[in-house]
């Protein structure tokens, strides 16, 4: 069955987010840039559905600028067969992602699209569970565990109380959780090998979807910091501190 | 103005996170009206009626919606929300996988875990794990939104006397089936609620050891926590996890044991009113956003904290 990952191309985790002065986002100019790291687990998972033969081929694809091709290209180091880059220089919010995904899906009518469970920037956690809706598409969302059995996909999704199973009808959708895998780091020989595999390159408008924002963000600024307390010596002048000062057992 | 609050349950209880979300409705104004969705869930819409500022409560008590599958709550409260300006919800694991879909149905944005209410379309919310703060503004007609329950004070439980009307909207998506569940069964109060929290990090060496923890959180009457390096560790399972990949956490007092305070664990407990570090070096993150630090062992310090607390308590 054929497997559609999608990634994108986001600030790198290691790196200090820092606000820009005039408060009109965050400071992205010559700052390292990644793969999502939930987008890792997911193309690490198609790679692993592949290697068990239960995935025959893996389409990656990836919304953004030109420069995203690099984390496409990644993700075929991987393992992945074949990218998909969708390029436009403006933002694209996840309604919109999810619009340019679904005409992916119609095209290239995967058994299983996985996604991360969000994107390290924005933190929206929408795309996957839009995507499923737009398709008509039962969604494994949070998964630790994806088990193709026939015609059904068994999905382990970590949830607020602990952990629950789903059984979906396949075609579905699953966004991946950070204990889902662990993903593998590319060879150098696969890296090479990757330059060489298809890419193919289209605009929102060859997919007949028009990018139409529907928030406007209107401020960005730093949280507000804490500042750092006081030293207590031991155990008993924090017990004292705790019901004396603070009032708080 | 009138909004639609998506009530957190498990069927036989109301959460409290409702609370939190119904006062993010009354922070934007106007009529509130909240829908139980689940199976056998009547008692739960009681509950709801009696919530401060609730005009009414629609209760869709059916077999499909007894697991709050994602696909089938999506369709619902995307035919019962259309006629809303405003579709709350609180930003679980229940909410963040419907909310979308049910945003997706309508074709609208969601402003996902807000943080605070500005007015009727602007809100903000945190980014990059909390590290930046965005005020965000949506043009759409119907406001779709996720609100993180620890950020707005609950309205009170009691003395509210809305209406209850049952629902007989049943949609079944027919993509999606329950298999099972392991939740984990614990007598201490929900983390995401709980008004004393106990964390411990990498620090603690291995699970067995959570066990100190959780003798002072009994004291405390407190909920037992853990930092991700102590879940991807595999001393505790990932539900107890604290931080901007687990829960987001509140409460009144925060004692955090052997966590080193990675900037992704800070996400998801500095806005607690007082916190209290627990570490053996000196240098740990932790202590620039705790109240009182103590650099010690914790392995003599827990131990010590708990005689402490039986003497007071």
């Amino acid at each position: 069955m054929k497997v559609l990952v999608a990634v994108k191309r986001v600030i790198d985790y290691n790196v200090k987010v820092r606000v820009k002065p005039d408060n009109t986002g965050v400071d992205l100019a010559n700052v390292k840039m990644a793969m999502n790291p939930f987008c890792e687990i997911a193309v690490e998972e198609a790679v692993r559905l592949k290697e068990k033969g239960v995935a025959s081929e893996i389409v990656v694809v990836s919304i953004g600028p030109k420069a995203c091709q690099e984390q496409i290209r990644t993700a075929l180091a991987l393992g992945a067969d074949r990218g998909i880059h969708i390029e436009t220089d403006e933002e694209v919010q996840s309604l919109e992602a999810a619009k340019l995904l679904k005409s992916v899906v119609e095209k290239e009518e995967p058994k299983l699209v996985i996604l991360g469970k969000q994107s390290i920037d924005s933190d929206n956690n929408q795309t996957g569970q839009m995507l499923a809706a737009l398709t008509g598409m039962g969604q494994g969302t949070f998964a630790s565990e994806v088990v193709v059995e026939g015609d059904k996909v068994n999905v382990t999704r970590e949830v607020d109380g602990g952990l629950m199973t789903v059984a979906l009808n396949l075609p579905a959708v699953v966004t991946t959780d950070l204990r889902l895998n662990e993903p593998r780091y590319a060879s150098l020989p696969n890296i090479m090998k990757a330059k060489k595999k298809q890419l193919d390159s289209m605009t929102p408008a060859d997919l007949g979807v028009e990018l139409a924002p529907r928030l406007s963000t209107l401020k960005v600024e730093a949280p507000a910091s804490r500042q750092a307390g006081v030293k207590v010596a031991d155990v008993a002048e924090l017990v004292d501190k705790l019901k004396n000062e603070a009032k708080v057992i | 103005m009138s909004i639609l609050v998506i009530a957190e349950h498990d069927n036989s209880e109301l959460k409290q996170a409702t609370l939190n979300v119904v006062a993010a409705a009354k922070a934007i104004g106007g009529d509130i009206d909240v829908l139980v969705a689940g199976e056998n869930c009547g008692a739960v819409g009681e509950a709801a009626a009696k919530a401060e500022g609730v005009n009414k409560v629609l209760v869709a008590d059916n077999a499909v919606y007894g697991h709050f599958l994602g696909e089938n709550l999506g369709e619902l409260v995307a035919e019962v929300g259309k006629s809303y300006s405003h579709i709350l919800a609180a930003a679980g694991t229940v909410g963040k996988d419907f909310m979308p879909r049910v945003a997706a149905l309508l074709d609208v944005a969601q402003v996902s875990d807000i943080m605070r209410v500005e007015s009727e379309d602007t809100f903000v919310r945190p980014i990059y794990a909390g590290n930046a703060i965005a005020t965000v503004k949506s043009t759409d007609s119907i406001k779709v939104i996720t609100v993180r329950p620890t950020a707005f004070d609950p309205v009170a439980g009691e003395g509210g006397s809305a209406a209850v009307e049952q629902l007989d909207v049943v949609k079944d998506a027919g993509l999606s089936a329950f298999v099972n569940e392991e939740l984990a069964k614990s007598d201490r109060p929900d983390l995401g609620s709980a008004g004393i929290v106990v964390s411990g990090g990498r620090g603690m060496q291995n699970g067995d050891n959570f066990k100190m923890l959780e003798q002072v959180a009994d004291l405390l009457g407190a909920a037992v926590g853990a930092s991700r390096a102590a879940v991807d560790a595999g001393f505790v399972p990932n539900d107890m996890q604290v931080g901007q990949t687990g829960k987001i956490v509140a409460p009144q007092l925060y004692i955090a044991v052997g966590i080193s305070g990675a900037i992704q664990h800070l996400a998801g407990m500095s806005d607690s009113k007082v916190i209290v570090a627990i570490n053996k070096d000196e240098e740990a993150p932790i202590f620039q956003v705790a109240d009182y630090g103590l650099v010690a062992d914790l392995f003599e310090a827990v131990p010590q904290l708990e005689e402490e607390l039986r003497k007071v308590k």
